[in-house]
């Protein structure tokens, strides 16, 4: 069924994965503010991680995973930045000028045999181990999004009895930040 | 050292720093602090609704017809949801509010106490921005924020949630010149370098359009001034949305009339085949646009507007210029006298073919309609009205539907601020207290709202608030007994299925009326349309003027749904033209 549109064109964009990174206020309810312009315009959310990264000027950083066509991130963007506890915001598309990583947390439970099995597959990927019983172990893994899905694909099998993913978080590569934008025509 | 107040105190001194006049409002439990104060002070008058809606349609109506905000006081709970029409219309038509409302204690937050909604929760998507102030130290400053984020940049509704133990609190008062907001920083003037490309097309241009829109309403009353100026110095036409009527005076003959679904045959034919387009305030709304892929295919287009996200929203411009319309346009005009002095007469040559196609366009006369001798015809009842009212300061409001649409055909505006109507929301029943809050900022200008009878009950209960402050509003009904566009719509697109469009009953308008202690007053015929139309206007008291019209007639012209500017349809001759296709869309 076509969107509620008094108008409907037939136009195939190309949709393309992007990073959204937007620097907010750290006030209540901000993260309400910008998840909520996301189901309230149709956008989606795919992957979504916050923090606070300046504690002296109250600064949470606030990380989306979306994908959409050229036109619909940049409405995304403009949108974001009309919100008022919002500063500046930024999008990254999956290229190499650009670093992407998320961290994975593993629970891995079973008897000796499986657990060997699925220790040699963790060292493989350079796996973390941070908690170890005879019965089960925990690694953390930080990577690229595609490389820990490689990963929980090939260990699935062996005793993977838990998965919690942060969502990938982005960084530009080289020398450069993101310059403040709000107020401007993106 | 500043001594401590109350923060009901803080409220009313914030308010009265920021020259609030009137407040809309209606108590309850969770804001009588704030209505004891309200109680031992004289400076700020309070308009008592008989509904929370109707407070914020008051709100409104005053402050579209005054340019200052509209202010909200309304309780918690139901008080506060029964604001959420009003804010969302208010955001859809940016117009700026400040609406508080009262909220269960502090300590009561979250147990499902009685009375206790999340305000803030349900309000978040619209308002432009909201609080719930927890600490009463924070309030003053909020209400300063509040202000300044609800009538700058692209104005809309804020909302301030205040529970009832803060309102008690004593705290300290910020005064409002120090108050700092580092997220929020509207632009004002426009980037140079985009204005200079602006006029280059401009002058390069063989059939250019002005489409103008309520932004430039929003810019104040020096914008319409402005927009006269850069009309008249570039022999332009120009054509205006709903919200922008006013702007440009209806009668001119460079205006060509209101553009989109119901807009006149000339204004659409010419945003369709322009090689220019000027959009000063306006959003390319769907209602406007048609098919987006059939839209004005062949033009270049300049877009000025305050608000970023609205640039390529729907349709992608050529040239984007943000910021203040009055400001961008005194730009453009200087510019124009510098670089093209004379620009008038040596563009004349240039635009000239284009002028004589419009007129071949014009002479189609799309509003045209033939009152015969029996029924009023809707259209002939919003004629003669403005025929009656053109020669005095006239404030027109409206309901929604077809009554609304024969206004914006048949009425036509010479100055701005005199036409409110819900055109992003389309409110039915925005239009009474609309028109309650228009007459009191205007307390001897004549108020009409041009209403349908459907529309009018949805908020009828706030003529007891007209008659209670002897607000003289007229509430003119074009009275034909159908929810009148959903039956047209039905007849066009759903095989004549009048699905519940028709009111089985109504009320005697008169006698209700006479009920509410207003005046009642009936017209079913052409003959007596005129002197009844004299006689409501000379009464100085609320009227109801139950005009009873036509009662299956359609509002044309009309963009049938799916199809483009140049494919619009006349008269009932046309209606086979509408597409499978075109019954999906709304």
């Amino acid at each position: 069924m076509p969107k509620s549109a008094y108008s409907i064109d037939n136009v195939e964009e190309k949709i393309e994965r992007v990073i959204i990174v937007a620097w907010v206020d750290n006030e209540a309810g901000v993260l309400a503010r910008v998840s909520g312009l996301f189901s309230g315009r149709g956008y989606n959310i795919e992957s979504l991680a916050v923090a606070q990264v300046d504690e002296e000027k109250n600064i949470s950083r606030i990380t989306i995973s979306t994908n959409g066509s050229k036109p619909v991130i940049e409405q995304i963007k403009a949108q974001l930045l009309k919100l008022v506890p919002v500063h500046k915001v930024a999008d990254y598309k999956i290229d190499d000028t650009s670093i992407f990583k998320e961290l994975a947390l593993c629970k891995f439970k079973g008897n000796d045999d499986l657990l060997k099995k699925a220790e040699e597959i963790c060292i493989d990927f350079k796996a973390e181990f941070l908690d170890k019983t005879p019965q089960s172990f925990i690694v953390q893994i930080v990577n690229a999004r595609r490389e820990i899905d490689d990963f929980i694909k090939k260990a699935k099998p062996f005793g993977l009895a838990s998965i919690t993913r942060t969502g990938p978080l982005a960084m530009k590569k080289g020398s450069e930040t993101i310059q403040e934008n709000k107020g401007k025509v993106l | 050292m500043s001594t401590e107040l109350t923060g009901a105190e803080i409220v009313f001194k914030a308010l009265s720093d920021h020259k609030v006049e009137y407040i809309f409002g209606y108590p309850g439990g969770a804001v009588l602090p704030l209505y004891d104060q309200l109680f031992k002070q004289k400076e700020i008058k309070h308009i008592l609704v008989r509904h929370e809606q109707g407070a914020g349609h008051a709100a409104e109506g005053y402050a579209r017809s005054s340019g200052k905000p509209g202010v909200v006081l309304v309780t918690s709970g139901p008080g506060a949801t029964n604001m959420v029409t009003a804010l969302t219309d208010a955001y859809m038509d940016s117009i700026p509010l400040v609406c508080i409302t009262g909220q269960v204690p502090t300590h009561l937050i979250g147990t499902d106490a009685f009375q206790e909604c999340d305000t803030t929760g349900i309000t978040r998507p619209c308002t432009k921005h909201n609080w719930l102030v927890k600490d009463v130290n924070q309030l003053a400053e909020t209400i300063h924020k509040a202000f300044r984020i609800a009538t700058t940049g692209r104005p809309g509704p804020v909302l301030i949630d205040i529970p009832k133990d803060i309102q008690f609190k004593k705290g300290i008062y910020k005064s409002h010149e120090t108050i700092k907001i580092d997220s929020y920083q509207p632009s004002f003037k426009g980037d140079i370098h985009e204005i200079e490309k602006a006029i280059e097309l401009i002058a390069n241009s063989q059939k250019p359009i002005f489409y103008t829109g309520g932004g430039v309403v929003n810019a104040g009353a020096k914008a319409s001034d402005t927009l006269k100026e850069l009309i008249s110095l570039t022999g332009f036409p120009i054509t205006s949305t709903l919200q922008g009527l006013g702007c440009f005076p209806g009668e001119d003959s460079q205006f060509l009339g209101m553009l989109g679904m119901h807009g006149t045959y000339e204004a659409n034919h010419a945003m369709h085949d322009c090689d220019l387009m000027i959009n000063i305030g306006a959003r390319f709304d769907d209602r406007i646009t048609g098919m987006v892929s059939k839209f004005s295919p062949n033009s270049k287009k300049i877009h000025i507007d305050i608000d970023p996200s609205s640039i390529n929203k729907v349709v992608k411009v050529d040239v984007a210029i943000v910021g203040d319309a009055n400001s961008i346009m005194t730009s453009m005009i200087d510019i124009i006298k510098k670089k093209y002095p004379g620009f008038k007469n040596s563009n004349k040559e240039k635009i000239s073919n284009w002028w004589k196609q419009i007129e071949i366009w014009r002479e189609k006369k799309s509003l045209a309609f033939k009152q015969g001798p029996k029924t009023i015809l809707p259209q002939y009842a919003v004629h003669r009205l403005y025929e009656l009212t053109k020669n005095q300061d006239t404030f027109i409001t409206t309901e929604v539907g077809q009554h609304q649409m024969w206004a914006a055909q048949h009425y036509k505006f010479s100055k701005p601020n005199r036409w409110m109507t819900s055109g992003g929301l389309g409110t039915m029943g925005y239009g009474l207290p609309a028109a309650i809050g228009v007459q009191l900022a205007h307390p001897k200008k004549l108020v009409i709202d041009i209403a349908g009878e459907a529309s009018i009950l949805m908020n009828m209960q706030e003529l007891s608030t007209a008659v209670q402050y002897r607000l003289p509003v007229k509430i003119f009904i074009l009275n034909n007994e159908y929810m009148g566009m959903v039956r047209q719509w039905q007849e066009l697109l759903h095989e004549k299925n009048y699905s519940e469009s028709y009111s089985e009953a109504l009320p005697d308008f008169v006698k209700l009326a006479e009920a509410y202690g207003a005046v009642g007053m009936r017209a079913s015929k052409p003959e007596e349309l005129d002197e009844k139309i004299k006689q409501m206007i000379s009464v100085d008291k609320p009227v109801i003027f139950d005009c009873v019209v036509e009662k299956e007639e359609n509002c044309f012209p009309m963009i049938p749904s799916g199809k483009a500017h140049n494919e619009m349809i006349l008269g009932p001759e046309d209606e086979e033209t509408i597409s499978e296709e075109g019954k999906v869309l709304v």
